[in-house]
């Protein structure tokens, strides 16, 4: 889907002394989020790794993170620039406060204000590289998007990031449905994740679920999944077809 | 050690068709609502229609970013308008606007494909084309986006659009009727779902006219 993409760098005419000044590549990534609407609110999961391309470098990584009153943020991709984004975030939310005025930016603002930084990011050719889930509740309305590093963003009953969207989508699509109980979402979402550490090769099994709620945001502690590994395909993989194949 | 080469692009392409008919006194603008990158469906009920005046909408497929700031960036520029002149813009107004803000950003355009549709000052449908640039051209009908291979040759058999080449200038409005359209409409789209994975899910139907502006939704393939 490269019709207008260029494989020279877009600032040929500066030289490479200008490289140093926009991200090229990431370092060190997240891997995918995802996030449901339910009865109450919005589930979010993700794990807690931290990839350095592909040594498993950090273990501990809280990829999920409160926003305001009313939201939570989820990241996938370049942990520093999320970091970045929740220093702006921060700001936003600082200056919404000090107006004192009794009102506060709903996930709806937030996610707006997040597609125009990625999307302004992008015009300049120095990304944010993330591909971000914000969700969040406010005065009983639920709210899910997602905006990625070039700036495509959308709203759904259920979105992910990145393998998510592989793997994790098609079972939404297929379970997911209006006024799930917490119970049922959290099943959900741990089939989800089960599915994504069973085949995304950059997944740990130390996962957190967040959920928000018109009452607020938790975060739980972090956890893993039960596995399964003893298939008996798994056990003899060569039985029925000697060889490499 | 070369120079490390950025690898990633600014654009992708989210898919989707739009299609505007003009009649003669009422237009119909559509686009599916099916977002996608690469194989993968982003989600399936995404508009990507933006009425900009009060007879004026605009269907646009191609990079969703860039559409959203383009539908931001003409929304605003009409506000200003409305502010200074104390109308609402007509539709060649906003023709002539849309193009000047397609070229004005001709060398990091935006990739986004557009049709524009609605009433003309005396209340007659007209329909105006672009591509990525800005080049316009004001037509009877139009279609854009990933289907436009398989729609825009239909509803040339269809509409039996009069050569160009002739004279006295014949425009392509349609002698159809408001039902006629809307049904040739979900007739092309049902079909272009057929065969362009990125078009399905639901059209979106904008219809124009005397009275106002009305939508309607037709399911459409799911795969």
């Amino acid at each position: 889907m490269n019709f207008m993409a260029s494989k020279q760098p877009e600032n040929s005419l500066l030289g490479p002394e200008a490289d140093s000044q926009r991200t090229l590549y990431p370092y060190v990534t997240g891997t995918s989020v995802v996030a449901l609407k339910y009865k109450d609110g919005i589930l979010m999961a993700a794990d807690m790794g931290g990839s350095y391309g592909s040594t498993l470098r950090y273990k501990s990584v809280e990829r999920m993170k409160p926003i305001g009153k009313h939201s939570l943020l989820g990241a996938s991709g370049e942990i520093s620039d999320f970091q970045e984004i929740l220093h702006y975030l921060d700001e936003l939310i600082l200056y919404d406060n000090m107006w004192d005025d009794g009102n506060s930016l709903g996930p709806k603002e937030v996610h707006n204000y997040l597609t125009r930084v990625m999307y302004n990011r992008r015009n300049k050719f120095n990304p944010l590289w993330n591909s971000l889930v914000l969700g969040g509740v406010k005065n009983g309305q639920k709210y899910l998007g997602t905006v990625s590093m070039i700036g495509v963003n959308f709203e759904d009953n259920h979105v992910a990031t990145g393998f998510g969207n592989h793997l994790a989508r098609p079972i939404l699509r297929q379970e997911w449905h209006e006024n799930l109980s917490f119970e049922d979402g959290v099943r959900l979402l741990e089939k989800c994740m089960r599915v994504l550490l069973y085949r995304d090769r950059s997944a740990i099994n130390k996962l957190q679920i967040a959920k928000i709620t018109e009452e607020g945001m938790t975060i739980s502690q972090p956890y893993s999944l039960k596995t399964y590994w003893e298939f008996s395909a798994f056990a003899n993989p060569a039985q029925g077809a000697v060889g490499s194949w | 050690m070369t120079k490390q080469q950025a690898n990633w692009s600014p654009y992708d392409n989210n898919g989707g068709s739009c299609v505007a008919i003009a009649g003669a006194d009422y237009c119909v603008i559509a686009a599916d609502t099916r977002m996608s990158t690469g194989y993968n469906i982003l989600t399936r009920e995404y508009s990507k229609i933006c009425k900009l005046a009060d007879k004026c909408v605009m269907a646009s497929s191609g990079f969703q970013a860039d559409v959203k700031a383009l539908q931001k960036n003409l929304a605003a520029r009409h506000l200003i308008y409305q502010h200074q002149h104390n109308k609402q813009m007509s539709c060649p107004a906003m023709a002539q606007l849309l193009s000047n803000t397609l070229y004005y950003k001709r060398f990091f355009p935006y990739y986004s494909f557009n049709v524009l549709g609605g009433l003309d000052n005396e209340g007659k449908g007209c329909v105006f084309t672009y591509d990525a640039v800005g080049s316009y051209e004001k037509v009877g009908y139009s279609s854009q986006g990933s289907g436009s291979t398989l729609i825009t040759p239909f509803l040339d058999n269809q509409l039996k659009s009069p050569s160009p080449l002739l004279l006295p200038v014949q425009d392509a409005v349609t002698p159809l009727v408001e039902a006629e359209a809307i049904d040739l409409v979900k007739t092309v789209f049902a079909s272009a779902s057929e065969r362009d994975i990125y078009t399905g899910d639901k059209v979106e139907i904008v219809v124009v006219n005397a009275a106002g502006i009305r939508r309607e939704y037709m399911e459409l393939r799911k795969d």
